[in-house]
Formats: C-alpha cells, structure tokens, sequence
C-alpha cells in the first residue's frame, strides 16, 4: 500500500529528475567578482579534453562557471525597477588601475585663507534684488542686472570735474579696471596656488598707486636694464630709493609651538653632546698643514745649516711662496688633494716647491 | 588645474565648461573608451577580428577608418597623442607582416600615457558569421569568465587578465536586469596562448528559484598567442591603482517618492499668460474673427426670428 507520504516523494523525485541541477563542483572554488560579472577559475585544465574536443570542453567549462556566477547573482537582493526585476550589484572587488590621476584638492584663495584665519562665515546673498528705477525684481550680477552704472543714459556732471571729460567713458573704464583687477587677483591666486613666481607689488598695476609706489616701480624699472642702471642717469628730484632688495623674514614671534619646541631642543641636543660636532676634513687637512709647516721649517733649519748661499737665483714661483703660499695653497685644497698633498709635500719637500706649487694651483 | 574654473583661461560658454569637464579628472570616472587602429599593412583576418571586437566594444568604442602607419613599441607618442584627442584609455592596434602575422597590440593608458601594452598573435579566427544563432544586442554588460593558471601564476598573464577585465567588462553597472545577463565571454590560458570565446546565454527552469545556464556559442572564437609585452612597473601601476577616498554622497534635490513609489520632482516656473501659450494649433476650435461672430449672429437670429413669428 502506498502512503501519501511515498506518493508525494515519488512525484518530487520525477519533478526533480525532469530538470537539469543547478550544482557544479569544483576542486577549487572560483573566485567570483559581482561587481563586474567576472569568474576566474583556478582549477587545472584537463589536457586530454583539450587535446579531444576542445570546444565541447571548454562551453562545458563555461557553463560551470556561468552557472555558479548566476548562482550567487540570484542571491542578491532583487528590487522592481520599472517592470524589470533588477538586482542591486555589489562594489566591485578587483583592482583596475585609473583612467586619469586623482583630481587635486581646491586651492584655498587669499581671501579664503584670512577667513578661515579670522572665522568669518560666508553668507549667502540671494540672486534677485529689487530694482527701485524699473520696480521690479533683477539679479544681482550679470545679464540685465540692477542698477547698473554703465546703463545711465543721464550722468549728472559732478561740479569739480573737468567739463571737457566724458563721464559715460569714465565709468566704462572704471568697470573695465575692476574686470582686470578681478582677473588679476584670480591668477594671482592661481599661482599662488602652483606655488609658481608671482610679481610683487609694485609691478602690477594699481588704480592709484601711491607715492612710494610710484617710487618702487620706477626703482625697478631702472634697474631692469641690462647693466642694472648703472649707466642711467639719475632723475632731477629723484630720491635713492632706500626700502629695497629682499626683506629678512623672521619667523614669528608666537607661531608654531611644535615647530619652536624642536628648534630649542635641537639647541639643546648639540650643546649636550659628548662628541664635539666636528668637520673631519677640516680637521685633517688643518694637522696635515701643521705637519707640511713643521717639516718645512725643520727642513730650511737643516739646509740653512748646510748650504750657505740658500738664497741663490731666486726662484720665482717656488721657494718664496714656499712656506706661505704652499701651504696656504694645500690647507684651500681641502677634499681634493688630501692624499696627494701630504705625500708631495712630506715626502720630497723643497724639491716639490715648483711642482707641488704647480699641482696646488692646477687642481 | 583642479577644476575647470581654475584654469587661467576660462571657458567662455557653458556647452566648452561642460565639455571640458566631461574630460576633467574625477573622482567617479567615465566608462573608458576604446579605440580600434589599423597599422600600415593589414590582412583580412586582422580587419574582421577589428571590426567585430568593435561590435563587442560599442558604445564606448571609437574605430580609425584609415590606416595610422606606427609601430606602438617603438614610439607612443601617437598613441597618446589619439587618447588625449579621443579621450580614451584603451586602445587595441591591428597590423600585418611576415615577422608578425595578424598581430594585435591591446593596450591601455594613464593619464595619457602609455602603461600596459600586450601583443598577441591571432593564430585562429572564427567569425561572428560563422555561428550561425542569433546574436545579442549591443551594449550588453558581458559576464567574464577566466580559467587557467596561468592568469594567476604567471606575472605577465595577471596583468593581461586585468587589461582584458579592463576592455570587456562594459559600463559600471550599479543595477542589472536579470533577464539582461546574456552574453558571456570566456578566457583561457593553455600554455603561452589565451582562447577567447564567446557564447549566449539561455536560461533554463530548474527546479528552484535560481535558473540553469545552457550556453550556445555566437560571436567571435580567437586563439591568440602572447608575444612580446611592455607592462608598467610596479610603482606606476600602483599609483594607477591608487583609490581616492569617498567623499560625501551629494543629496539629490528636489526628487520625492510619494506613496506608491512614483518618483516626484518639482519644476518651478514664472508666471505665464495662458491666453498667450503655444499649443497644438487645432483649426476647427479657431477663435472666428469679430466681423465674422457678428454676420453669423445676424444669420443666425434672422433665420430663428420667422420662425418665432410664425408660432
């Protein structure tokens, strides 16, 4: 007698059989990438198949993969997008190099710097301002903006001006002045920015420059001339200019506090060493000079004793220089000459004077 | 410059700044672009097997018409002079010779010069017309399959693994379709050669929620050879590499979801004369001229006026 419970289990099984599985097994488990789809495949290939059939083999190999890749796929979390059942892809895990480098921060303007220094918060101004003359609602800036000097068509002459001059031309060059101010300062932010030379006031143009500025912009102009002004001559009234050439910067007084901790304590790290801080080379070279003099004055002792007339013909380059300038010459050498100019002079002594002189000097 | 804006000569119209900034580096970058060159001499095979990776490749593909004569080991300066015109970062360089018969150079490039570059050799082709099953639509983000180990042993084989995950995987896909997934492309690595096959996807019922995979194959089947290779070195690829850190997910404005899941937005306008908009002209609901209203009111009174008479 059949129970329900056979019945039921024989009509799953004959259900189950009707469709293909769904399970793969590998040695290796591949490891699957969502983000991108992607499935690599470690395990070895089997060479006999390839050799056989190799395309059967490798669609079959394939469908492995593909089939474990829609297994964990359909494990995602599904929503409705539109009437298409979508599934929401994880971030991707493989590391794929960049199409172009990392955008650089924003470079901090002048003014942005002093108010983040000084605290002041930026307040947003709205785009529409009320137009008292046309009773309506204009924007502050740009295209038909609200009251707009260079829109006058009627400019009251101001009683001290000059009746001849042209006010309307006078604010078209006011404004056209603050443009280039604006782009002025913008590149100068700009290259500040990418820390590349900027020119110092004085050079650039101002709308009124003062006296001094005056002064300074005349002072450099005369000195940017191919001689540095020494040729050219010196205006009626014109005063030495006395604030040049580059400033002394000083760090601050209170600035950084790390900063000021390290320098004192690196003071202090050097006057506490045991080991006097000392330039070897210096140092030998000056106990080689000390050994050249001492064996150059113990030299002239034993040929004063020996030779009456030491001074005969007067060597020119040699012997009056010998003691001096030989020596002055070899303690300059420095790096250099240092094995060479302790065996040239120890060694052959007087005999070198010309020569070593020669070497000293021919570095 | 970090944005367009700081550039010292700005752009003067809004459709230039946008372009330009389409081009900016970004922190999300743009699916990368390819670009399929023909070298000096080419031969049938190379021009099919161009042409039809194109396909696989479109929309973010860009095809050369005519021949470029240059020899990509040799000098890249014609390279990065295409990317930086193009804007893209991948490109693949199809030539012919005796020495080098049907050679393929797939490379890709950082910030418009050149990092990796990888030559292979096509030994055998077999075309999309070959397969004579219907084909898939274009566009379609591919599932990537690669098997061998060489893909993981061999330093030369990683990199060309992540170059052809580069150049195949399609657009950056946060969502996909599940009927969408249809098109698979499998990589092997069998002793020095890379096959590339490339099959549809049928979706069978099985007996759970999650369905059977069956596999025919379409498109192009190529058995490729690795030739020579110029990888960037290690640093380089590193700062390629490099990930920037996340910054704040923008908030999108102005976009609600009511209580059916519809997405709202709002569109703010100005004041308008609705007497004076511009609609569909429909001639029959034409407003008469006043003349006209008059004689046809006249008309219309005098032939009812009788009528009123005689009762």
């Amino acid at each position: 007698m059949a129970t329900v419970e056979d019945v039921l289990e024989s009509v799953t099984q004959s259900q189950a059989s009707k469709y293909k599985t769904i399970e793969v097994q590998k040695d290796i488990e591949p490891q699957l990438d969502l983000g991108n789809l992607l499935t690599v495949d470690q395990n070895p290939l089997d060479l006999k198949k390839l050799r056989g059939d190799k395309e059967a083999y490798l669609k079959s190999q394939a469908r492995d993969n593909t089939q474990l890749l829609f297994n964990a796929i359909w494990k995602l979390p599904t929503e409705r997008v539109e009437e298409a059942i979508c599934v929401k892809l994880p971030e991707t895990t493989t590391v794929l190099p960049r199409e172009k480098p990392i955008p650089k921060a924003k470079l901090q303007t002048k003014w942005e710097q002093y108010a983040l220094l000084k605290g002041i918060q930026k307040r947003k101004k709205g785009r529409m301002v009320w137009d008292e003359e046309a009773k309506d609602w204009k924007p502050r800036w740009g295209y038909k903006r609200a009251n707009d000097e260079t829109k006058d068509w009627v400019i009251e002459v101001p009683g001290n001006a000059d009746p001849n001059e042209d006010q309307f031309e006078k604010r078209m060059k006011a404004k056209k002045e603050r443009v280039a101010k604006n782009e002025l300062q913008r590149l100068r932010n700009i290259a500040r920015g990418t820390k590349s030379k900027v020119p110092g006031v004085g050079l650039t143009p101002t709308e009124k420059p003062s006296k001094e500025e005056v002064g300074l912009a005349l002072h450099l102009a005369k000195k940017s001339t191919a001689s540095l002004g020494k040729f050219t001559e010196k205006l009626p009234k014109e005063k030495e200019a006395k604030h040049v050439g580059k400033k002394r910067k000083f760090e601050p007084a209170i600035g950084d506090f790390k900063k000021e901790k390290e320098q004192q304590l690196n003071i202090i790290n050097v006057m506490e060493n045991k080991k006097p801080k000392m330039d070897i080379t210096k140092a030998v070279n000056r106990v080689m000079t000390e050994v050249d003099q001492e064996a150059s004055s113990d030299d002239r002792r034993k040929r004063a004793g020996k030779v009456k007339n030491r001074r005969g013909p007067p060597r020119k380059k040699g012997s009056g220089g010998f003691g001096k300038k030989g020596s002055g010459g070899f303690g300059k050498k420095g790096k250099a000459g240092k094995g060479k100019g302790a065996k040239g002079m120890g060694g052959k002594g007087k005999g070198m004077g010309g020569k070593g002189k020669g070497k000293g000097k021919g570095r | 410059m970090a944005t367009v804006m700081q550039r010292i000569v700005k752009p003067k119209t809004q459709a230039a700044k946008r372009a330009l900034d389409v081009r900016s580096p970004k922190l999300e970058e743009n699916d990368k672009v390819a670009m399929f060159i023909k070298g000096g001499h080419t031969s049938e095979t190379i021009t099919q097997v161009l042409k039809e990776l194109y396909l696989l490749k479109k929309p973010n593909a860009i095809t050369f018409k005519r021949k470029n004569i240059m020899r990509p080991f040799d000098d890249q300066s014609s390279i990065e002079f295409f990317s930086q015109k193009n804007d893209s970062s991948l490109f693949l360089f199809g030539s012919h010779s005796k020495k080098r018969p049907n050679n393929l150079v797939l490379g890709r490039l950082y910030d418009h010069h050149v990092l990796d570059m990888v030559e292979l050799g096509v030994v055998h082709f077999r075309s999309m017309q070959d397969f004579p099953t219907e084909k898939i639509a274009m566009g379609t983000k591919p599932c990537l399959v690669f098997e061998g180990e060489a893909f993981e042993q061999d330093h030369e084989h990683r990199r060309l693994k992540s170059l052809l995950i580069d150049f195949f995987r399609g657009v950056k896909a946060n969502n996909v379709r599940l009927q969408g997934l249809e098109h698979v492309l499998q990589f092997t690595a069998i002793d020095g050669k890379v096959m590339v096959m490339s099959y549809k996807v049928l979706l069978k019922k099985s007996g759970s929620r999650t369905p059977r995979v069956e596999l025919t194959e379409i498109g192009p089947a190529l058995d490729l050879e690795v030739r020579r290779t110029r990888l960037a070195s290690d640093d380089l690829y590193k700062k390629a590499c490099k990930k920037p850190k996340k910054g704040k997910p923008r908030k999108v404005k102005n976009v609600k979801t009511d209580v059916f899941g519809a997405k709202m937005g709002r569109v703010h306008m100005e004041r308008q004369d609705f007497s004076k908009l511009q609609t569909r002209k429909m001639k029959g609901l034409k407003r008469q001229a006043p003349s006209n209203k008059e004689n046809a009111k006249k008309a219309k009174t005098e032939s009812s006026e009788p009528t009123a008479e005689e009762s």
